[in-house]
């Protein structure tokens, strides 16, 4: 692992700077170019076949996955040794956004391309990877993976399927039923994970053809329709030996290791999807015509525009962010070293929080978008007559797999103190020391800067401050039993969400002025962003300490927190007016580019 | 068979253009760019001649600003060998236009230039036409059809009176029109790919030519909009305003 600008959640503690700050602007013409290739592709390709996909006309998703592999739409992450495109992290991550159009076309090449191919590529035998990576890097073979069952979804762990021993110990017999298995219907190698002897919870490959594996019937979704979910049945099925993907007993790192880029690409797909609905939301807000004029001239669908660009700038920026942190992590990983399985893990293993974080922020800025879109088309946004119903319906499945958001708020502050202990995030106890100290000293308030930048710069600070102040004495308080409490680590794990997308958004303008491009919308969407982030945290904040610490303690704090707290007024209505009007002249979300 | 093929940077044919505010051409800023579609579709031929083992090597040219490049990379990410940018800020008329890539071919000396029949932002149809008559070439314009032949190319052209069929010697110039083929989507493995393919930058003084121009875009402006229709009660009285309001008939 290259040296690392911020290590996993250190962002709480420390100012990030521009120029280590990675975001969309930064792409160079290739990148754009491939992204082209992308979009074309799924413009020209896929969206046209959008409802023959959502009634999974037989054979055609298969066929586009081949066609999106041949084209290398598939192999982007994966290292050129093993038939991939060795792409950086923020390139693979612009490819899934464009991906994303066809949400569940989206969901098959990313469970394909993510948690179906990555498994292999982190953990597996050079033999295994030989074997399996090339052939799923040009879509040759479909990968899916199989964890939750139906008795174990967000507590893993807890699977009963088993694994025994051949007599001749030549093959593990596998027995049990996996649920939610994504392009179950179609793909040709499972990562299945099962419990050897009912105890030693281990990861397989499991090729389609081997005996006794079969698949049940397609699940009737409420959404992402075209996507393939189905049950994997296990009846003694014969897997060699030599697929026990990692080590025996040790599943759990297979199972949680892919999880943490799966939730960040989820992210980056929602954030294509954002896009896409705002597009359509504004457009038909200016084709309808209400009271003689069209409806995108009035206040209150003014204000649902800029808000949708504005959460989507916000998202969009954290995104990239996290992309380029995540290429720190692992770039440079030469694929073929004989540790390579280590540095992968070594790197996988830095930003789960970031992960998280990402994962919650984008599938809620995406159900908001959605909504949003629906209530635009008024009557119509509920008929099946126009995209919104559809957006509307494929947007939700995005805050219940990969963990759902309730899981990663709960994994959120779970690694960020785990990380503390591990001595993995060095200046912790100092900076949550400092603000004890500066608890008991009077604070004079300085006088409240002009410029948008230095504005939101003093709430981003002061958010960290409130935030380790608020934690640092949860755990006091509360102790171990903290993981108990699961409300108040909520509204932690709300304030370091709003907090992470609001110090990014600022960040980007920042970098975005130094380039010289223009960011007059952008720092306005930076400007109400961080605004309505800040009471947010501050709310959740108060919730917090209210409900964990009484007498005089809560007194102290909620002193404290008020110092902190204290805004910087400005016109939001104003603000999303103008932001408003790019919209509906652009029809899209805010971008420097032409494109 | 050496192919030289001419693409253009044009505006994305899907955006919205309008005039800038002084009207002295469409507002640039923030307009995505595209490869002109005609040029994709003789690219795209060149490519499958390539592949049929009629053709050995395709050279892409673009003359244009240093944002041509991009053009450039899509056309090495489809299957150009290499690339030539003929770099100029200069405002050029088709003539211009012809005798800068005459010039080309003449250092290149390809058996076959293959261009689109015309660029969808000016929309003049001249080039191809032009570089036949300074290069003294056959030339085969709106081929549909392509089949190379020995020292040949056999061409099926739309006309206004159907398909006319001409078979012309190499070297020659064929300008693609819209049926020709469909191009295909650019792989990221040719994306990768094209990093190492060369591209080469020249100026007109390089090649010793004159890029004066002798005609001038003057102004630019948007249609005027369209009046709204009028419901006539009776065809005599649709026949009466054609007549004495619309006076066409």
């Amino acid at each position: 692992m290259s040296q690392l600008t911020l290590r996993g959640g250190e962002f709480l503690l420390r100012e990030a700077e521009p120029r280590d700050t990675f975001i969309y602007e930064d792409f160079t013409s290739e990148d754009l170019l491939i992204a082209q290739a992308a979009d074309e592709f799924i413009r020209g390709e896929v969206l046209p076949k959008n409802d023959a996909i959502d009634h999974q006309e037989e054979g055609l998703a298969v066929q586009l996955l081949k066609k999106a592999g041949e084209l290398g739409l598939l192999g982007a992450d994966l290292p050129e040794m093993y038939g991939g495109l060795g792409l950086a992290k923020m390139t693979s991550t612009l490819l899934a956004e464009k991906m994303s159009l066809q949400a569940s076309f989206a969901v098959s090449t990313g469970a394909h391309s993510g948690i179906g191919t990555l498994p292999i590529l982190f953990f597996g035998t050079p033999e295994q990877k030989k074997k399996y990576v090339p052939r799923l890097a040009t879509g040759e073979l479909v990968g899916a993976f199989s964890l939750s069952e139906a008795g174990c979804g967000s507590d893993p762990l807890s699977a009963r399927t088993k694994a025994t021993l051949s007599p001749d110990g030549k093959h593990y017999l596998l027995n049990g039923e996996k649920m939610w298995t994504t392009n179950g219907g179609w793909a040709d190698v499972f990562i299945v994970f099962a419990k050897i002897d009912g105890e030693q919870f281990s990861a397989f490959i499991v090729e389609r053809g081997f005996p006794g594996v079969s698949v049940g019937r397609e699940e009737h979704k409420l959404g992402i329709k075209g996507s393939s979910t189905r049950r994997v049945i296990l009846e003694n099925a014969q897997v060699p030996v030599e697929n026990l993907l990692h080590i025996a007993g040790k599943g759990h790192h297979v199972a949680f290791g892919v999880l943490n880029i799966g939730r960040f690409k989820l992210a980056a797909a929602g954030l294509g999807g954002c896009r896409e609905a705002l597009t359509i939301a504004t457009r038909y807000a200016k084709d309808r015509q209400q009271f003689g004029k069209s409806i995108s001239e009035f206040g209150l669908i003014k204000e649902k525009l800029a808000e949708m660009a504005i959460r989507i700038f916000a998202l969009e920026s954290a995104v990239y962010r996290t992309a380029g942190m995540l290429n720190e992590a692992f770039h440079g990983i030469d694929a073929g070293a004989e540790n390579a399985n280590e540095l992968y893990h070594h790197a996988d293993e830095e930003f789960p929080v970031e992960c998280a974080i990402l994962k919650v922020l984008g599938s809620e800025v995406l159900d908001f978008v959605a909504d949003e879109t629906v209530q635009i088309h008024g009557g119509f946004g509920y008929t099946e007559e126009f995209p919104a119903a559809q957006i509307y319906r494929d947007s939700r499945i995005n805050r219940i797999f990969e963990g759902t958001n309730e899981i990663n708020r709960l994994l959120m502050l779970d690694q960020m103190m785990k990380r503390a202990m591990k001595g993995k995030l060095p200046g912790m106890m100092e900076a949550a020391q400092a603000i004890r100290s500066e608890l008991n000293q009077p604070m004079m308030p300085s006088p409240d800067p002009t410029d948008p930048v230095e504005q939101v710069e003093r709430h981003v600070k002061n958010a960290k401050k409130i935030i380790l102040m608020t934690a640092g004495m949860a755990v006091e308080e509360v102790g171990m039993q903290l993981q108990e409490k699961q409300e108040i680590v909520a509204r932690l794990s709300d304030c370091m969400i709003h907090l992470f997308a609001m110090e990014s958004a600022w960040l980007r303008v920042r970098k975005l002025q130094e380039k010289g491009l223009d960011a007059t919308i952008a720092s306005a969407m930076m400007q109400v962003y961080a605004y309505d982030a800040f009471d947010a945290i501050e709310a959740s904040a108060r919730r917090a300490i209210l409900s964990f610490v009484e007498g005089d303690m809560r007194h102290i704090l909620l002193t404290a927190l008020k110092r902190y707290a204290r805004r910087i007024e400005i016109n939001t209505m104003e603000l999303r007016r103008q932001i408003a009007e790019y919209v509906i002249e652009h029809e899209r979300a805010w971008s420097a580019s032409g494109k | 068979m050496k192919i030289l093929v001419p693409v253009k940077r044009v505006p994305d044919p899907y955006a919205k253009v309008a005039p800038n505010a002084d009207g002295s051409d469409i507002a640039r800023d923030s307009l995505p760019y595209a490869v002109n579609p005609f040029d994709e579709i003789a690219l795209e031929e060149a490519i499958r001649l390539k592949e049929a083992g009629s053709a050995t090597e395709i050279v892409a040219v673009s003359v244009g600003s240093e944002e041509s490049t991009e053009q450039l990379r899509t056309a090495l990410a489809m299957g150009a060998d290499r690339a030539i940018l003929v770099q100029t800020s200069d405002w050029l008329d088709a003539p211009a236009v012809a005798r800068l890539l005459a010039a080309v071919y003449r250092r290149e000396n390809p058996d076959l230039i293959l261009l689109g029949k015309q660029a969808v932002d000016m929309d003049n149809n001249q080039v191809g036409q032009m570089l036949a008559a300074m290069l003294d070439l056959p030339q085969a314009t709106f081929a549909s059809k392509i089949e190379a032949q020995s020292g040949q190319m056999r061409v099926e052209r739309e006309t206004d009176n159907g398909t006319e069929t001409v078979s012309v010697t190499l070297p020659a110039i064929i300008t693609a029109d819209l049926r020709l083929n469909e191009p295909r989507y650019v792989a990221l493995t040719g994306i990768v790919r094209a990093r190492s393919k060369p591209l080469e930058t020249l100026t007109s003084a390089d090649l010793g030519v004159s890029v004066s121009a002798s005609v001038r875009l003057v102004r630019v402006e948007t249609p005027p909009k369209r009046q709204a229709g009028k419901r006539v009660e009776s065809p005599q009285q649709l026949v009466q305003l054609l007549k004495e309001e619309a006076k066409v008939i």
